[in-house]
C-alpha cells in the first residue's frame, strides 16, 4: 500500500517540475528589457528559426539560447553532483565544492591565455578538452586525498584548498596575460549563461543527453552502492569499473558546464538534496531525472534573478545560485551533526 | 543422502599486503552446516572471512564455493550462491528497511533493478523470517541496532545464497536480539540447507550454535573440529590467553578475576548454595577459601576458579581424614566462616562438624557475604 504511495508521489512530483519547467521556460522567455506577447513568442519559437525580425532575433539569438543552457547546465550540474555524491558516499560533494570547477577553469584559462597568442580563436572542441581534462585531474586528486579521510568536513576542506589552490595559479597566469585576452577569460569566469552560440551550445546538448542516459543506465549499481562499497560488490556489482564510469560521467558533465558558461557554484550540492527531499526517497532511478529537471528550473529560476533583479546591470550566475544554495550545504552540514550525534 | 562440501578451502593463506598472516587454512562445510570462527581479537577472524568472501585476495591456495573457485565465479553468478553481512556501519540516505533488504535481490533483477511479484514474495517472506516485515515502512537510518541486523540479514538472505557469511553479527546487539539471530541463523541452515559461516566473540553462544569450530589464533588456525573437543577449560584458557579470570565450559559462563592475597573467608557451601557467596565476594575483592565441596559439584568449578583455595573430595565420598584436617588448617587460618549452605546439604554431617569447630575456636560466623567488607 505504501508502496503505491511512493509511486503516486513519484508522479505527482514528475508533473510539479514538469509544470514548473514550462512555466519559469516561458516566464524566461517574456522577461526581459522588450516585453513580447505570449502568443508572439509561441509563434516565434514554433516558427523554428529567427524570420529576421527584431523580436525573432531577441528570442532566438539571445534569451533562447541562453534559456536553454541554464536548463541544460543546471540540470547537468545536479546529476554531476548526484554523481560525485555517490562515489563519494558524501551528500556535501559536488564539482564546485570539490574544486573541480576550479580545475576545468585552470585548463581553460592556460589555454585562453597562451593558445590565443598563436592562434586567433580557440575551437570550442579544445575549450571542452581542457575543461575535461581539468576535471578529471583534480577529481584524480581529491581521490588521491580523499581515500584517507572518512569525514565530510575533511572532504570538504579539501575540496576547498585544491579549489583555491587552482584558482590562484589561474590569477597568477592572467597577471601575465595580454589584456585582451584577460577581459574574455574574466567574463567567462565569473560564470554566466549570456552569449551562448547556438553551434556551442547543440554540442553541449548533445554530450549532456547522452552523459545522463548513461547514467541512468548506472541507476542500479548506483543502487547498491548506497550501502557501501564492499556490500555492493558482494552483490555483483563491478565496483572498479563502476567507480570509473561513474568520475568519468560526472567530469564529462561539469566540464561541459564549465567550458559553456564558467564555474557556476553550490547547483551540484543543493539540488540533488532538495530533490531526495521532494521525493522521500534516494532511489537512483527517480533521484537522476529528477535532480535534471529540478537543476534547470533551480538555474533558469537563478538566471532570469540575476538578469532582472539589478537590470540593467546583471549578476553573475554564481552570485545568485550561492545564496540559494549555500544554506542548503549549511543545512546539510547541521542536519548530519544532528543524525550523528542521536545515533 | 551423501552430504555435499559447498564452502572449502584449500591450503588457504590471508593477510595484508601480500603477507601472510595465518597460513594454510583447510575447511570443508557440508550443506547446512554451521562453522563458527573464534579466537582472540585481532587474530584474524576477519581477515579470513574477508578473503573467503572475496574483499581481500588470498596469499595462497584456493577457496570454492560450490565446488568452483572464488575467482572463477561470474560476479552476478557468485552473489546467488554467496552472500554476506559484514561489520561495516551502513548509512544509506533515505532509504526504507524494505528497500535494503530488497538489494539482496540485485542479482536476480534486470537492467534497471526493477522488483518483479516473484521478488517482492521473497522479500516480504524474507523479512517475516526475520520477524522485521512491522518495519518495513520505516527509514534504515532511525531504527535500532536489533533491528538494524535484522534487516541486514534479511538482504544477505534475499540473495538465497548457499553460503552465508556473517562478520561478529551479534556485536552491540542485546542478549535477546542474539538469541533471536543466532535462532534465525540455525533455521537457515537446517530448513533451507544453507551453510553459515560466522565469527563470534560470545563463545558460549558458539559452542551451543556450531556444528564447526575454527579456531584462529593470531598466526595460524587450527582445524576445523567439533564444539565439545574445542571446548575444554584448558584449551579455552589458552587460546585466549586467560591468565586471570576464567571460562568454565561446562557452566558456559565468564568468571571474572580471582580476588588476590591471604583467603580472610571461609565458605562452607555445597550443592550450588555457595555461588552467591563467591560471586558476592568476588566483586567486593575479598580473598576466600571454599570447602568442602564434592569434586562433582555444581559449584566447586567456579569455586576453583574464584577461590584461592578449594578442599574438595571425590563425589559421593565421606572426606578422608586428611581432607578434613586441611579443611580445619583452611579455616582457622581465615577471620570468618560463611556458611552458605544449606542444613539439608547431603554432605551437612561434615559440614556441621566443620561449623562446629569454628564455633569451639571462636570464630565469627556469618551468614550471608552482604556483612563483609
Amino acid at each position: 500500500m505504501t508502496k503505491r504511495l511512493t509511486a503516486l508521489r513519484a508522479l505527482l512530483v514528475f508533473a510539479l517540475l514538469g509544470v514548473a519547467f514550462c512555466a519559469i521556460f516561458v516566464l524566461n522567455v517574456n522577461t526581459g528589457s522588450v516585453s513580447i506577447a505570449p502568443k508572439e513568442i509561441l509563434r516565434i519559437v514554433l516558427s523554428g528559426g529567427s524570420d529576421g525580425s527584431r523580436l525573432g532575433n531577441v528570442i532566438w539569438k539571445i534569451r533562447l539560447p541562453r534559456l536553454l543552457a541554464a536548463a541544460v547546465l543546471g540540470g547537468a550540474l545536479s546529476v554531476s553532483g548526484f554523481l560525485l555524491q555517490t562515489f563519494f558516499r558524501n551528500p556535501i560533494a559536488g564539482p564546485y565544492v570539490l574544486g573541480i570547477s576550479s580545475g576545468a577553469k585552470l585548463f581553460v584559462g592556460i589555454m585562453m591565455v597562451y593558445v590565443l597568442k598563436y592562434v586567433p580563436s580557440v575551437p570550442f572542441w579544445a575549450v571542452m578538452a581542457a575543461a575535461f581534462g581539468g576535471s578529471m585531474l583534480v577529481t584524480l586528486f581529491v581521490l588521491l586525498f580523499a581515500h584517507r579521510v572518512r569525514s565530510m568536513a575533511a572532504l570538504l576542506v579539501i575540496g576547498i584548498m585544491i579549489g583555491s589552490i587552482c584558482t590562484s595559479v589561474t590569477d597568477f597566469f592572467v597577471t601575465f596575460a595580454d589584456e585582451a585576452n584577460v577581459a574574455n577569460l574574466h567574463h567567462w569566469s565569473m560564470g554566466s549563461f549570456s552569449a551562448v552560440a547556438w553551434p556551442n551550445l547543440n554540442v553541449i546538448m548533445i554530450i549532456v543527453l547522452i552523459a545522463l542516459g548513461l547514467s541512468f543506465l548506472l541507476s542500479k549499481p548506483i543502487s547498491a552502492y548506497r550501502l557501501g562499497e564492499n556490500y555492493a560488490r558482494s552483490m555483483g556489482v563491478n565496483v572498479k569499473l563502476f567507480r570509473v564510469a561513474l568520475i568519468s560521467l560526472s567530469s564529462v558533465l561539469s566540464a561541459c558546464v564549465t567550458a559553456l558558461s564558467g564555474p557556476i557554484s553550490f547547483v551540484g550540492v543543493a539540488v540533488p538534496h532538495m530533490t531526495k527531499l521532494l521525493f522521500g526517497t534516494s532511489r537512483p532511478s527517480l533521484i537522476i531525472p529528477g535532480s535534471f529537471l529540478l537543476g534547470g528550473v533551480f538555474c533558469m529560476g537563478c538566471d532570469l534573478i540575476a538578469r532582472t533583479a539589478f537590470s540593467p546591470s546583471e549578476l553573475a550566475i554564481s552570485t545568485v545560485t550561492a545564496v540559494f544554495g549555500a544554506p542548503v550545504v549549511i543545512a546539510l552540514m547541521i542536519g548530519r551533526q544532528r543524525r550523528r550525534s542521536d545515533g | 543422502m551423501a552430504d555435499t562440501v559447498v564452502f572449502e578451502t584449500q591450503k588457504l593463506s590471508v593477510g595484508y599486503r601480500g603477507k601472510a598472516l595465518i597460513r594454510d587454512i583447510d575447511i570443508r562445510l557440508n550443506k547446512g552446516q554451521i562453522l563458527s570462527l573464534i579466537g582472540p581479537n585481532g587474530a584474524g577472524k576477519s581477515t579470513i572471512l574477508k578473503t573467503v568472501t572475496g574483499q581481500l585476495t588470498p596469499i595462497a591456495g584456493r577457496t570454492l564455493i560450490g565446488g568452483r573457485d572464488l575467482e572463477a565465479w561470474p560476479r552476478a553468478e557468485l552473489a546467488k550462491k554467496l552472500a554476506v553481512v559484514l561489520t561495516e556501519r551502513v548509512q544509506p540516505e533515505m532509504m526504507t528497511c524494505f528497500e535494503v533488504a530488497a538489494m539482496g535481490r540485485y542479482p536476480y533483477t534486470g537492467r534497471f533493478g526493477a522488483l518483479t511479484a516473484k521478488d517482492k514474495a521473497v522479500v516480504w517472506d524474507t523479512l517475516r523470517r526475520v520477524q522485521a516485515d512491522d518495519i518495513a515502512d520505516r527509514d534504515f537510518g532511525h531504527i535500532s541496532d536489533g533491528q538494524r541486523q535484522r534487516i541486514l540479514l534479511a538482504r544477505a538472505l534475499c540473495q538465497q545464497p548457499e553460503v552465508l557469511v556473517l562478520d561478529e553479527p551479534t556485536s552491540f546487539l542485546d542478549i535477546h536480539n542474539k538469541i533471536e539471530l543466532l535462532d534465525i541463523l540455525l533455521e537457515t541452515a537446517r530448513v533451507r540447507q544453507t551453510a553459515v559461516i560466522l565469527s563470534l566473540h560470545e563463545i558460549d553462544l558458539a559452542e551451543k550454535l556450531s556444528d564447526l569450530i575454527l579456531c584462529v589464533r593470531g598466526d595460524r588456525a587450527e582445524k576445523p573440529d567439533k564444539p565439545e573437543r574445542v571446548f575444554t577449560d584448558d584449551h579455552i584458557r589458552e587460546l585466549y590467553g586467560l591468565t586471570r579470570g576464567s571460562y568454565l565450559v561446562s557452566r558456559g559462563s565468564v568468571e571474572l578475576v580471582k580476588p588476590e592475597g591471604e583467603a580472610r573467608v571461609f565458605v562452607i557451601g555445597g550443592a550450588g548454595s555457595g555461588l552467591l557467596a563467591y560471586r558476592e565476594l568476588q566483586r567486593k575483592r575479598i580473598p576466600f577459601a571454599a570447602g568442602i565441596l564434592w569434586e562433582n559439584d555444581m559449584e566447586y568449578e567456579v569455586a576453583k576458579a574464584l577461590a584461592q583455595t578449594v578442599i574438595g573430595c571425590s563425589a559421593f565420598q565421606t572426606p578422608s581424614d586428611e581432607t578434613k584436617e586441611e579443611a580445619v588448617r583452611t579455616m582457622l587460618s581465615c577471620g570468618t566462616v560463611l556458611v552458605a549452605g544449606d542444613q539439608k546439604e547431603l554432605n551437612n554431617k561434615t559440614n556441621e562438624w566443620l561449623v562446629g569447630i569454628a564455633r569451639q575456636n571462636g570464630m565469627r560466623i556469618v551468614l550471608s557475604a552482604g556483612v563483609l567488607r
